[in-house]
């Protein structure tokens, strides 16, 4: 073997930040054995952003935290500008910068108190801080709450002050893990421009992980993971190049959409369907133009067809399935969920909520909002973290009590007659709240018993559960065990036990991979199909696509209303084709600020 | 060392204890076991709690009265040990007896003053509620001498001395007034410092990790020395204001005497208080969550300087090998130092003793800290 000092200078000599070789991590967790890395080798070019991309469970944080020094691999090795992560792991903690997943700052400390904490561990010298202060409160636009304590801010602003402290003195590598989880679009956007800014103006490198695969094309170099596997590596534009000529955008018949994208999902020359507002977006195994496809997918004949640029997440779909199709030897098939077809009439409002305020001491979480949903329709409510979501979806599942203005779901008044509206309603919480000591099979029987089901029609129920869910196998796992994908299925066949005519779920697909939420949303359309109100939170915009019509929430506050068509129309940047909904809502934000400034100028 | 490097090592170490500081004064859970847990404890153990028996309701049941009779049970009345209360027969007292308004029966009985006489029969009869066993033989203790200091009155006026064979003559040392106050409340001090050292440490510490915020200190400059002395300095500060605190309630409010030296005092409470913040942060590196850490610590450091301390109980009349447990309590030796500063004054060899179990057992903590704690994950 070279003496380390040859290595470092021949890894200088390449210019690799991160040289990972062979890494490999299992941790143990109830007697079970978990490969969080599995023989993963990479290599990182300085002054750019490199993305570590994939769902949960994937192995990002495992393997960012190796990069920091914070863990040592089974085997394997990686080096860090030049160090070896694990003999020298004191120097590389000292050299890189580092912000953990979760808030890593003092929430009983003020933003400016956690400023010099962190310039006092960063030795940076009392008569130089005004200036560095300064200059991060305007990047980062804290400068107003330098005085407030950080467990106060929004989401947004935690992240940029917890970015603020890892650029008090710029380091040379800047790993950041999830950074823009659960923050707003617009500050989303925000933490990027910071993160470009550094990489230009001080050739810092940087590597950020998120399993937001849209934030995939804004990083330089992208190392894509599954399963504590490394799928591919490179240009993010290169991972969806091969798929150029592939893609396009469906018109079809208003309220066929869900039928059409059913049966495309599992034809074989399908890659990947889509619904998106009123269009579906389709990628076909082979190259072909819109003639070809109207042609060879009979569904499609009389359909509107429309050529479309190649996206990373449709690499990510083709590159998942290929792997599945070559290990395991079968086709990745969508199932949808039989359900007894809901009786009434289907332009009925199923949801009415009047006026509905929530207060929690002098802090209203939800003011006054008012919306209605229709029979059979899928209804999204959108905003970040702490616009009121969450607070508004406990009122409507009975779990919360309002403090003024009416709700009423599937007839009952939800303050009066709680029990009997919660009757008809299926709940899945955020983070699918299951019992992790409990076997599937348990859990499944407990939430049927909760439903009030016995004998027969439990045992009935339960079969069907493991059966439409593809439950068999690991109807004996200890639930706490299972991949995110299938705790998901899981706690969705726990809200469908009493067969629900109305269905909240709240937060369901974050953080799972792109196969299990196309699964996810598979199941809910065919439940949509059988007339299920279906009801869902998201702060995931692309999500908003999937439903029929959607408010938008800021603040306790309704800011738009409407289908997603509808609100990237009326919103979106001057000259801007093809907007998404996050375009759609950064405007949104912009615009009502805008208003806000202009009526307190003119107060 | 060189003097940047000193210089900062020093700066990291002082913003470690400035955001502790401003940490302990935010959370009110921090003030309440630093300040308020100590008074509640005080008061409860002071006021509350004692093993005295006093104000004994005592069942006084005269079958016929006689100047005698009167004259022996007027030495129950006017005393702060016994509320009399007068029965006509046994049978009611008994009952009283059942039904717990009195705890003992003094019983004389119609031939009083002739039994007293002759030395063939008992004149009275006593009976004591025996459930409570400790208490029943201090009631005991208490009216024998009230029938004894009766008995020699009594013969004197008869111009004749009692006879009894062996006459004690008793002295209470060092609790003179025979309080149990005296005793219990310095042993107070020594759980207060436990709760502070070994609990509030090893929960704070463990809700670093819990909340996270131990992830992103790790991967900065700080050593792991700072990161320790940055939790020990800030709750040694706040343990000895807890003692001083308790000192002083102990010495004022409830008038214990201070017998011992200051400086013994000080010393003793700094040593005691380096462990108790050792077993805390050993606690906290097993523990990943407050909760954990919290219980942990109730069970490991709290219950036993509670129970196994002597604080309350004897250690001297406790099993073998219960005795041998006690042994890896620190805060038996610093209760056994508080006992003998408060109420007997300096006396070194047990201070020596007693500081030297606390020194090595301090020394043994830091070194299990010193292995275990990495500035790693896991």
């Amino acid at each position: 073997m070279p003496p380390a000092t040859e290595v470092s200078s021949e890894s200088q000599a390449q210019g690799h930040v991160i040289e990972a070789d062979q890494v490999t991590k299992t941790f143990v967790s109830a007697r079970q054995k978990i490969v969080a890395l599995d023989s993963c080798s990479f290599n990182t070019r300085p002054g750019i952003v490199t993305g570590l991309i994939g769902p949960d469970g994937s192995g990002k944080t495992t393997f960012m935290r190796i990069v920091s020094g914070l863990l040592a691999p089974d085997s394997g090795t990686v080096r860090v500008l030049g160090m070896d992560s694990v003999r020298d792991y004191l120097e590389v903690q000292a050299s890189v910068r580092y912000m953990p997943q979760r808030f890593g700052l003092y929430e009983d400390l003020s933003v400016m108190e956690n400023l010099e904490l962190y310039s006092d561990l960063l030795s940076i010298p009392k008569p130089e801080r005004p200036a560095v202060y300064e200059r991060l409160m305007k990047m980062t636009g804290l400068a107003p709450f330098t005085s407030r304590l950080a467990g106060r801010l929004s989401g947004g602003m935690k992240q940029k002050l917890g970015l603020a402290c890892t650029l008090l003195k710029p380091p040379r590598l800047l790993i950041l893990d999830e950074p823009t989880v659960g923050v707003d679009p617009v500050s989303r956007r925000e933490l990027w421009e910071i993160v470009y800014s550094q990489v230009e103006e001080r050739q810092m490198s940087v590597l950020l992980s998120t399993s937001y695969l849209d934030e995939a094309e804004r990083c330089h170099e992208v190392i894509l993971m599954h399963e504590g596997h490394v799928l591919g590596i490179g240009d993010p534009k290169g991972f969806s190049k091969p798929l150029q000529g592939h893609c396009f955008m469906l018109s079809v018949p208003h309220g066929q959409k869900r039928r059409i994208q059913a049966e495309l999902a599992n034809m074989p020359e399908v890659v990947d369907s889509l619904i998106l507002g009123e269009k579906i977006r389709l990628v076909t195994r082979d190259e072909m133009d819109a003639a070809r496809v109207r042609q060879e997918i009979g569904i499609l004949a009389s359909a509107g067809v429309e050529a479309s640029l190649p996206r990373f997440e449709d690499a990510f779909i083709w590159l998942l399935k290929k792997r599945i199709e070559e290990q395991e030897g079968r086709r990745v098939q969508f199932k949808s969920l039989e359900h007894h077809k809901v009786k009434g009439r289907p332009d009925e409002d199923i949801i009415v909520v009047k006026d509905l305020q929530r207060r929690f001491g002098d802090f209203y979480a939800v003011k006054g909002i008012s919306f209605s949903v229709k029979r059979g329709e899928i209804f999204g409510l959108l905003g970040a973290n702490g616009a009121g979501k969450t607070t508004t979806f406990r009122m409507l599942c009975g779990l919360l009590p309002a403090s003024g203005g009416t709700l009423r779901v599937a007839g009952k008044d939800l303050r009066k007659a709680r029990a009997e509206a919660r009757a008809n309603v299926g709940y899945m919480a955020q983070k699918f709240s299951l019992y992790v000591d409990l076997t599937v099979f348990q859990n499944l029987r407990f939430f049927s018993s909760a439903y009030g089901l016995s004998g027969k029609r439990q045992k009935e129920r339960i079969a069907w559960a493991l059966d439409a869910f593809e439950l068999s196998d690991m109807a004996d796992s200890n639930s706490g065990t299972l991949p995110l994908g299938f705790k998901q299925r899981l706690a969705l066949a726990a809200a469908l036990m009493h067969e629900p005519d109305i269905l909240f779920l709240d937060e369901p697909t974050s953080g799972v991979d792109p196969l299990a939420r196309r699964q996810f949303w598979a199941h809910i359309n065919s439940l949509a199909e059988a007339g299920v109100t279906i009801m869902v939170t998201t702060h995931f915009m692309e999500e908003a696509e999937y439903c029929d019509r959607v408010v938008v929430m800021k603040r306790g506050a309704i800011l738009a209303a409407g289908t997603p068509e509808e609100l990237k129309r009326r919103y979106h940047p001057p000259g801007m084709e093809n907007p998404t909904m996050e375009d759609a809502f950064i405007t949104l934000v912009e615009m009502q600020e805008q208003d806000k400034a202009t009526e307190t100028g003119q107060k | 060392m060189t003097g940047k490097a000193a210089d900062n090592s020093r700066m990291r170490l002082a913003g470690l204890i400035r955001k502790e500081v401003y940490q302990i004064m935010r959370d009110p859970s921090a003030i309440g076991i630093a300040f308020l847990l100590p008074v509640l404890l005080l008061l409860i153990f002071g006021y509350g709690v004692s093993l005295d028996a006093e104000h004994v309701p005592v069942g006084i049941v005269v079958e016929k009265p006689s100047p005698e009779a009167t004259n022996f049970t007027s030495g129950f009345q006017n005393n702060r040990y016994f509320e009399p209360i007068a029965f006509d027969s046994i049978q009611e007292a008994e009952k009283a007896l059942m039904e717990r308004r009195v705890t003992a029966i003094v019983w004389t009985r119609n031939n009083f003053t002739k039994k007293l006489l002759s030395t063939s029969d008992s004149p009275i009869g006593v009976i004591v509620n025996g459930v409570d066993a400790n208490q029943a033989r201090i009631i005991k203790g208490y009216i024998m001498g009230v029938w004894m200091r009766w008995l020699d009155k009594f013969a004197r006026a008869q111009g004749a001395s009692l006879n009894v064979p062996v006459m004690v003559k008793k002295r209470i040392w060092f609790n003179a007034a025979v309080r149990s106050r005296n005793f219990l409340v310095p042993g107070l001090i020594a759980v207060i410092m436990t709760l502070i050292g070994g609990m509030l440490t090893s929960m704070v510490v463990a809700r670093e990790w819990e909340r996270g915020t131990m992830e992103a200190l790790l991967v900065t400059p700080v050593r792991k020395k700072e990161i320790i002395l940055g939790k020990i300095i800030p709750y040694f500060v706040l343990g000895m204001g807890g003692m001083m605190l308790s000192v002083i309630m102990t010495v004022w409010v409830f008038q214990v005497p201070f017998r011992g030296s200051f400086i013994a005092l000080t010393f003793s409470s700094a040593l005691f208080m380096l462990t108790a913040i050792g077993l805390g942060l050993i606690i906290s590196v097993a523990a990943g969550s407050q909760f954990v850490a919290g219980q942990i610590a109730i069970v490991i450091t709290f219950l036993p300087a509670f129970i196994l301390s002597g604080f309350v109980f004897d250690i001297g009349s406790m099993p073998a090998p219960i005795q041998g447990i006690t042994h890896i309590v620190a805060a038996r030796y610093f209760v056994s130092i508080l006992q003998t500063l408060f109420l007997a004054g300096d006396i070194w060899h047990i201070y020596i003793v007693n500081w030297l179990w606390l020194t090595g057992m301090a020394l043994f903590f830091f070194m299990v800290i010193r292995r275990k704690f990495h500035k790693r994950l896991q």
